[in-house]
């Protein structure tokens, strides 16, 4: 078991004040939230600083893990001392069946009894329905693939589950999904009766949201697709027909005569295959070929001799 | 030669097919159904009325009323703040959007 430094993650001092502890945690809260924080391991953070806060807060929590003593470095193994808990009393600290979302570290320390209304990330609430099944909520990240070309994923959910003896355990659960083609960032995977079970009730369903990865080429924008196109100056001045990779295959893109760097080329209904679907853009980008031979620079003499160009007309002040 | 069989669940795009009452709702948010009124009053919800005069709602309504009540029970926000935040949230996210556009 990993030991966890609940004053590290809160970034205090081992003497902190109570005032102290609850204002780095509204700080720290709305940092991590995983509603707002654009942070990569917001949720994760988010989850750990409510266990911090939960343990630090309450006085008895804060003095039995103080007891601990100094010595321990977060990620250490360790072992709780053999006299642990006595003299302490935790239950009846706001008792609740909440999603199993603390660690090992904190649910040996101060059971499962004990657990607050602290944030716990993508579960809704605590407390179970009594006539039907909890429902379950998660978020995955998704590759762009799955929405353009439908397909099956595989995700590991974290889950707490009721054991044998009616005790909430968190279980690694795999699940293999067929992704509806066209979904869209923010929106939502049903997946009928895979929530929990309670009981002899029907089991709840499970809701995964979905946001996307990037992409190698194509940039998301709601239903719509971006791709940039490096094209060449005599393809962009003269006009061209090019191959273009899109969601559905190569196709062959004509290119006006006279675009320039920035144009945007529509394709409609290109884009994410949703209903109705999205249009797929190329932005050009007019790639120069480099000067890096005679002829090359020749070929760039030429054109400078030959065409009366001024690139920065419309900087001059008068003319 | 032993098969495997792998289980696959077919999943469904939960927007397309939900126009949510306010009983499904709460439900599905572990509320009770006066905490959704609060929400559809604060402006942070959109209720449509039916045929009956009954209150239905787009299939998106569950994202945003998760995230809110996330927000009032993680941040301690008066639904007030949590309609304020959202709105700079969409804010937020349209500029984003449009940075990716033009990048």
């Amino acid at each position: 078991m990993e030991f966890k430094d609940y004053y590290k993650v809160m970034g205090l001092a081992r003497d902190a004040t109570d005032a102290q502890i609850k204002k780095a945690y509204r700080r720290l809260a709305r940092k991590y939230h995983p509603d707002v924080s654009k942070e990569k391991d917001a949720e994760a953070r988010f989850k750990e600083l409510g266990e911090a806060y939960e343990v630090l807060k309450s006085p008895e929590k804060r003095a039995a893990y103080d007891q601990l003593g100094p010595g321990h470095r977060a990620g250490e193994d360790f072992k709780p001392p053999p006299d642990w808990g006595s003299g302490f009393e935790f239950a009846g600290a706001g008792a609740g069946a909440g999603g199993s979302n603390y660690s090992d570290f904190f649910d040996t320390l101060f059971g499962r009894a004990a657990r607050g209304r602290a944030g716990t990330g993508f579960d809704p609430g605590d407390g179970f329905d009594q006539g039907q099944g909890r429902d379950h909520h998660a978020k995955v990240m998704l590759d762009l693939d799955a929405t353009l070309q439908g397909g099956t994923r595989t995700f590991t959910l974290r889950v707490p589950q009721l054991n044998a003896d009616g005790r909430l355990e968190s279980k690694e659960r795999v699940l293999n999904v067929q992704i509806p083609k066209g979904i869209l960032a923010g929106q939502t995977i049903r997946l009928a009766g895979q929530g929990f079970a309670t009981g002899s009730a029907a089991p709840g369903d499970l809701y995964i949201e979905v946001e996307f990865q990037a992409h190698r080429l194509y940039r998301l924008d709601g239903r719509d697709l971006y791709l940039d196109l490096p094209v060449a100056p005599w393809e962009a001045a003269l006009g061209a027909t090019v191959k273009t990779p899109t969601p559905a295959g190569i196709v062959d893109l004509k290119i006006p005569a006279g675009a320039h760097g920035g144009s945007k080329l529509r394709l409609k209904g290109r884009g994410v295959p949703a209903t109705p679907p999205g249009d797929f853009y190329v932005v050009l980008e007019i790639a120069l070929p480099p000067a890096v031979d005679e002829k090359s620079k020749a070929a760039y003499l030429a054109m400078a001799a030959a065409l009366p160009f001024n690139p920065r007309a419309q900087l001059s002040a008068q003319s | 030669m032993a098969q495997t069989t792998v289980h696959v669940f077919p999943g469904v795009i939960f927007e397309h097919h939900s126009h949510l009452t306010v009983t499904e709702l709460s439900r599905l948010c572990t509320v009770e159904a006066p905490v959704i009124a609060d929400l559809v009053e604060e402006g942070i919800l959109e209720a449509i009325a039916d045929e009956h005069g009954e209150w239905r709602f787009r299939g998106d309504a569950l994202r945003r009323a998760l995230t809110a009540l996330r927000l009032q029970r993680d941040l301690q926000i008066n639904l007030p703040g949590v309609a304020l935040v959202l709105e700079l949230l969409d804010e937020r996210e349209q500029l984003r959007r449009a940075l990716r556009r033009e990048r």
